[in-house]
């Protein structure tokens, strides 16, 4: 109790530089957890995968399609539970700046895979039944203020022209990492849609999800499902939903290398920053510590001390830090939108917040306190701090 | 050169035999005491004088254990403090050496309670004991009214008073002072020498100081001048 009384009262002895260094926690304790949020978010559309699904596309590439007709061949393969597809309509709402994803699915197969978007069943059905309909995630239908009924006119980039919508349904997510800044409406509006300008690609789709009995068969139904299809016109290559999606975050990964890096290189910095607080500290209270040594305390009393005070400034502004960050990064979600579908500081980022506080503490004490364990009683006891 | 005590062998606290040290800068050998000779008497106030540099600081070093010789012997209470090793020394000082600082080394962020307490960190003494033992201490210094405040809320001789309560406070067989007037005015300074006088006359404690100052050491029983770091014999009355 008075070794913790001591340090306590050593660790806030200058004020203003300890709450200087702990700004400086704070501030560095908050980057770090949300540089490792956005490099969560980007992994959100993988993390939020189901391991019961997968996705066939054209084994040439996404932007290839494939036809309506393979749905039934796939639906046959061994282990295969259900089918559904899906084309990217890639649509903007007034104006380019408002991106979020749209989707022509084929409804009823597609939420049937997706048990996580838990849609009221009168919506679901007012949905299933309407041609012009669509649904919406929560935090989509937030960020523009839709609400059931409303109109929402898209204007077709790779589907030219306008196109309305009657919002039938919103989804909420089951969880926190289900996306809900998607649009889902029907495959069969765009497939008439295209037939009607000359029938090009009319009946063919962008990918299929193809739910499956056991993750475990995961790549031997992906090969069956390739088999099939082998030396025909449009291959496919089936996949993992988290491989498919982890194939997007490939693309930006070497941004994401250096986010990861920034948010240690942060790290590192506030550790040389509190390594030099605890070693001015040290060093002004050079008398002292000799003076406890002559009293009797043994070197490992003086290292508690460096270690403790050190340890109570960086873990007080590093939990600071992380109670921070968690209403900023509720502002910084907002603020972008649905450019993050998912975008939640996880446990696992507390936990290393909190794991940088305690490691920064440990570091920056540990030079002052070898040093100060063995000072030359009679040499410390003539310094003037 | 030697000063021998002229107590018998069971009176004697500390015996120093053929004390040597010297310290090495570079490649400069820089000798402090050489050969030194010393017997001090339990319950004995002894004063140690000399111009600076004479080496009176460094026995008393070495006297409380806070430095190691170079050679020779010091026996105090019948162990052979040179031979300590660095743990053992420190539980040693710990039980029985008081310190005395010229600039009193308290700790600023404890207040005159809690510094007086700290000794008493290192016994198996309970909270309880330690605070009656703190108390005795301070009403002994005549600081009773003063167990809250900080260093820095108290002159110096307060101070000082609060360093002596904590030197005193674990009853240590040896009280080691290194110039303890030094830093106070006249007044003051006597002030803190009747204390010490109390404590060795009142509580038998065996006092080694060093001071500049011939008022201050006269108030010891025995004063030990040091030149060049040997031992001189008693300037003749009026010299000092």
């Amino acid at each position: 109790m008075f070794v913790l009384k001591l340090l306590l009262k050593n660790a806030f002895r200058h004020r203003l530089r300890t709450l200087l260094t702990m700004v400086g926690m704070i501030v560095a304790v908050c980057a770090f957890g949300l540089l490792r949020t956005i490099i969560d978010a980007w992994y959100a559309g993988a993390e939020g995968t189901s391991s019961t699904r997968l996705v066939t596309r054209n084994a040439i590439s996404l932007t290839f399609v494939l036809p309506l007709n393979y749905a039934d061949r796939v639906r046959r393969v061994e282990g295969v539970t259900g089918v559904s597809w899906s084309n990217w309509f890639g649509g903007v709402y007034i104006t380019e700046r408002n991106f979020f994803p749209q989707f022509a699915v084929e409804p009823a197969s597609y939420l049937a895979l997706y048990p996580e978007y838990i849609l009221p069943e009168a919506e679901k059905k007012a949905f299933l039944l309407d041609r012009q309909g669509a649904v919406v995630g929560r935090k989509l239908a937030n960020q523009y203020g839709w609400k059931v009924g409303d109109q929402i006119p898209l204007r077709g980039t790779i589907f030219p022209g306008t196109w309305t919508f009657t919002l039938r349904g919103i989804w909420d997510g089951v969880d926190a990492r289900t996306d809900e800044a998607q649009m889902l409406f029907h495959w069969k509006l765009l497939s008439e849609n295209l037939r009607a300008r000359g029938g090009q690609n009319a009946d063919h789709v962008g990918v299929y999800i193809v739910g499956i009995d056991e993750p475990n068969n995961a790549p031997l139904i992906s090969q069956r499902i390739d088999a099939q299809f082998k030396n025909s016109l449009a291959e496919t290559l089936t996949e993992t939903e988290k491989a498919f999606q982890l194939g997007f975050v490939s693309m930006s990964e070497a941004i994401l290398v250096a986010v990861n890096a920034v948010s240690y290189v942060i790290i590192v910095i506030i550790m040389a920053v509190m390594a030099n607080t605890m070693m001015m500290t040290a060093r002004e209270r050079l008398a002292e510590y000799a003076t406890l040594k002559a009293l009797g305390f043994p070197p490992a009393f003086v290292v508690k001390l460096l270690f403790g005070e050190s340890l109570v400034i960086a873990l007080g502004g590093g939990i600071l830090g992380m109670l921070l960050t968690l209403p900023l990064a509720a502002a910084f979600a907002k603020a972008v939108g649905t450019l993050f579908p998912v975008f939640v500081v996880s446990d696992t980022t507390m936990l290393l917040q909190l794991a940088a506080s305690v490691t920064v503490g440990a570091i920056a004490a540990a030079w002052p306190a070898w040093k100060m364990s063995r000072i030359d009683i009679v040499n410390g006891l003539r310094h003037v701090g | 050169m030697s000063v021998a005590g002229d107590g018998g062998a069971g009176q004697t606290l500390i015996r120093i035999r053929n004390l040597s040290k010297a310290y090495v800068r570079g490649e400069q050998f820089i000798p402090v005491l050489q050969g030194l000779d010393l017997d001090v008497r339990r319950a004995e106030f002894v004063a140690l004088m000399g111009p600076s540099g004479s080496g009176k600081s460094t026995l008393l070093n070495l006297v409380a254990g806070i430095d190691k010789p170079s050679g020779g012997s010091i026996i105090v209470g019948g162990v052979d403090i040179a031979t300590l090793s660095e743990g053992a020394l420190a539980d040693w000082r710990a039980a029985h050496v008081g310190f005395i600082f010229q600039f009193y080394n308290l700790m600023p962020v404890l207040t005159a309670f809690e510094n007086v307490e700290l000794p008493l960190l290192l016994t198996t003494l309970s909270r309880r004991e330690r605070k009656a033992h703190v108390a005795a201490a301070l009403d002994m210094v005549r600081l009773t009214d003063r167990v809250d405040h900080y260093p820095n809320e108290l002159s110096g001789g307060q101070q000082q008073r609060v360093a002596i309560a904590r030197a005193l406070v674990t009853d240590p067989t040896l009280i080691v002072a290194d110039e303890p007037t030094g830093d106070l005015d006249r007044v003051t300074g006597g002030e803190v020498l009747d204390l010490l006088d109390d404590l060795h006359r009142q509580l038998g404690k065996t006092i080694v100081m060093v001071t500049h100052d011939p008022k201050a050491a006269g108030r010891a029983e025995r004063m030990v001048h040091l030149e060049k770091g040997v031992l001189v014999p008693d300037p003749a009355p009026g010299a000092v």
